[in-house]
């Protein structure tokens, strides 16, 4: 199996420029954990992961991503891809016009370096596809084209099982999924992150996919850092009695 | 949301490099006078040894041309001198059938361009005109027992006088607008084409325009009949070199499909970014009779063209895809005008541009149903994609509707690459340049997937060498 990598994420501190969001936050995950970060809306946590893959709306002020001892917190998403690091979106784009196997090829092959020979490509998409329940005709569209929320997600996943990162941040993979979609994707996520023993950062507001996907840390997330933080039985806690004793109200 | 500023630099640094802009040497057989008059018009009519009804034609063409005040709408034409263009160069003292019967620099830059190796590859005929003269021509002989005739327009003129006479301003007659009739006045060169019954061509036929000469006037004059049953693929290619002076292409394309019959009319054009790209396009299709314009504009400083289709009999067809590219300091107004005339008739336009580094894109469409044309299907959608914040896309569709048992649909939208999608594409371990190249690819794959599969590729390179800068 790969060798233990660290994503390690040091006395954060990152906003818009008009906006501190992130403050003073550190946390570290191994790979071959589950990490999950839950949180009121406007916490900073999909703030948290697109400053971690390096979306250009946010700047980074203080403090250090290390990747294996690598500062990454200054690359362009592509390098930072190439270091190992997926997030699948919260809402995912829609690119007409570029398929999504053609793309997840040139992705897969960027990342990699190697040229994946066309039909054990497709036949490693047809695997994941089946496991998350997409059909042929999903597959053969453009990015995203014309597909319906649930379905944007399950194609994050597929990518993220296609791109094997050392590290996947999964912002609320689970929101806008039917009761079927939901297993499909969790099971998916759950044979991959075995598969790969990547570590995993999940943001979710429900305990549901996490009946699943067995956390080995929960986190709770406000203003900008992380408060609280335990083990499974912590995301329990908070569906049954919500974030009153941890965070006060406003 | 704003473009990300680094995406915003690589596009100003790439844009505006333009592969086809060498200019050939060469010893023309006759060079015309600069000024536009009835003598010019004369010496023209002179040198081809026409017919006195065309000398008569192109003199009373000329009188329609001086009356028409230049359009006001569309592009700024106030600056083209139509004094100081080159109306007639004949570079060679006829059409050869043979490459090496041409001179030698006139062969090279049809070598540089691709176009003689593309003919050995895909093409069941080509032809290639050099500023005012098709300077070669060939056809598969396969094609001319079968009664197929291809060859320049004014060889038709002398070689096939009444079929010529029959169509020749028939379908754009010489007062449609100003250009068509300064085309129909100093006209010459372009291509005619006549399918007889029941021949289908499955190779495309090809015609390559290339304007060699600072300050010409191409005018070419292109007429396609394809008697019933039959079937054709006509494909135009055209380029020129750069020079600080303007240069104006004014065409006339006149096009018939009759019953039955079946024709594709695909234009490739990358023109350099002073040339006045004005062009009248127009086609009849009679009874279930299929007319398909496949329009890619890159290029030019100003294009106006509207491909037309008349649909005439009933059950007649009609398709518009056009892709346009609009850069620094370039005007795309371009578009599609669909009649329907008869009962039964459908129509589809799908019309994309593109437009960056502070270029303006323009859709100008008319979709008409006369009186008494019953079950009427049409869909017309127009897409922008705007590529920073200094360019711009405009669309001004128009629609006269006269019957009411239509079905009609109309959807524009305008897009921006913005950082969303840069970021998406990114995050997966692709490069910015090559992210941009995708998206800009993938907005264009509708109109590029109705090319032949050597073109396609050829305008996904341009496209690709566009986005990257990687001109070589």
């Amino acid at each position: 199996m790969t060798s233990k990598n660290t994503l390690k994420i040091k006395n954060l501190y990152a906003g818009t420029a008009n906006k501190k969001i992130i403050k003073n936050l550190s946390l570290t995950i191994g790979s071959g954990e589950i990490h999950v970060i839950m949180g009121r809306n406007g916490c900073g946590k999909s703030t948290l992961l697109n400053v971690l893959m390096g979306h250009p709306k946010y700047e980074t002020e203080k403090g250090q991503v290390l990747l294996n001892k690598k500062n990454i917190s200054k690359l362009n998403p592509d390098e930072k891809a190439k270091f190992g690091l997926f997030m699948s979106f919260q809402h995912p784009v829609e690119i007409p016009g570029v398929p999504l196997t053609t793309f997840l090829r040139t992705a897969k092959n960027t990342i990699t370096k190697k040229h994946s020979s066309p039909i054990e490509f497709l036949e490693e998409i047809k695997k994941y596809a089946k496991l998350l329940k997409m059909t042929d005709s999903q597959i053969e569209r453009s990015i995203n084209h014309g597909f319906s929320g649930g379905e944007k997600k399950k194609s994050e996943i597929l990518q993220m099982s296609i791109l094997k990162p050392k590290f996947a941040l999964l912002d609320e993979i689970d929101s806008g999924l039917d009761i079927d979609a939901l297993k499909a994707v969790a099971t998916t996520i759950k044979e991959s992150f075995k598969e790969t023993k990547m570590g995993l950062l999940i943001i979710t507001h429900y305990q549901r996919i996490l009946n699943y996907i067995t956390p080995d840390f929960v986190h709770i997330m406000d203003d900008g850092k992380i408060i609280k933080s335990g083990g499974k039985s912590l995301a329990k806690e908070l569906e049954k009695n919500g974030y009153d004793k941890y965070i006060s109200k406003k | 949301m704003a473009i990300p500023k680094r995406t915003k630099r690589l596009i100003d640094t790439t844009f505006g490099d333009y592969k086809f802009g060498f200019k050939s040497t060469v010893d023309n057989y006759f060079v015309s006078h600069k000024h536009l008059d009835e003598s010019l018009v004369k010496e023209i009519s002179e040198q081809k040894k026409e017919p006195s009804w065309m000398t008569d034609f192109r003199l009373k063409s000329l009188g329609i041309f001086n009356k028409k005040p230049l359009p006001t709408w569309g592009g700024d034409l106030s600056r083209i001198n139509f004094n100081t263009l080159h109306y007639y160069i004949k570079p060679q003292d006829s059409t050869k059938t043979a490459w090496n019967k041409v001179d030698p620099n006139i062969k090279e830059a049809f070598d540089t361009l691709g176009v003689r190796e593309a003919e050995k590859e895909f093409m069941a005929g080509l032809g290639a005109q050099f500023d005012s003269e098709v300077v070669y021509k060939s056809v598969q002989d396969a094609l001319s027992k079968q009664g197929v005739i291809f060859d320049s327009t004014d060889n038709a003129l002398r070689n096939h006088p009444e079929l010529f006479k029959e169509y020749f301003g028939k379908i754009v007659p010489a007062n449609d607008n100003k250009f068509a009739a300064l085309n129909s006045a100093v006209w010459s060169g372009g291509t005619f084409i006549y399918v007889p019954k029941g021949v289908h061509i499955d190779l495309p036929l090809q015609a390559y325009f290339r304007i060699n000469t600072e300050s010409m006037g191409q005018f070419e004059r292109t007429l396609i009949i394809a008697d019933e049953d039959s079937s054709v693929h006509y494909i135009e290619g055209c380029t020129a070199p750069i020079y600080s002076s303007n240069s104006l292409h004014a065409a006339v394309v006149e096009i018939i499909v009759k019953k039955n019959a079946k024709v594709k009319y695909t234009t490739l054009q990358d023109w350099a970014h002073n040339i006045y790209n004005l062009v009248t396009k127009r086609s009849f299709v009679y009874e279930n009779g299929e007319m398909i314009w496949v329009d890619c504009n890159m290029g030019s400083q100003l294009t106006m063209k509207y491909p037309a289709i008349y649909l005439l009999g009933k059950g007649a067809k009609g398709e518009v895809h056009s892709l346009a590219i609009a850069s620094k300091n370039q005007h795309q107004d371009a578009g599609s005008k669909i009649i329907h005339g008869a009962s039964n008739t459908s129509s589809l336009v799908s019309a994309k541009s593109i437009s960056k580094d502070g270029g303006r894109s323009s859709y100008r469409g008319l979709l008409k149903v006369n009186k008494g044309a019953k079950n009427i299907k049409s869909k017309v959608s127009c897409d922008a994609l705007i590529l920073d914040k200094i360019s711009r896309s405009d669309t001004y569709p128009l629609m006269k509707i006269d019957e009411e048992d239509v079905s009609i649909a109309h959807e524009a939208t305008v897009s921006k690459i913005g950082e969303e999608e840069l970021f998406y594409l990114m995050s997966r371990g692709i490069s910015e340049q090559e992210a941009s190249s995708m998206i800009v690819n993938g907005f264009a794959e509708p109109i590029i997937k109705h090319l032949p599969m050597e073109y396609a590729i050829e305008l996904n390179r341009l496209l690709e060498l566009e986005m990257t800068g990687s001109v070589g």
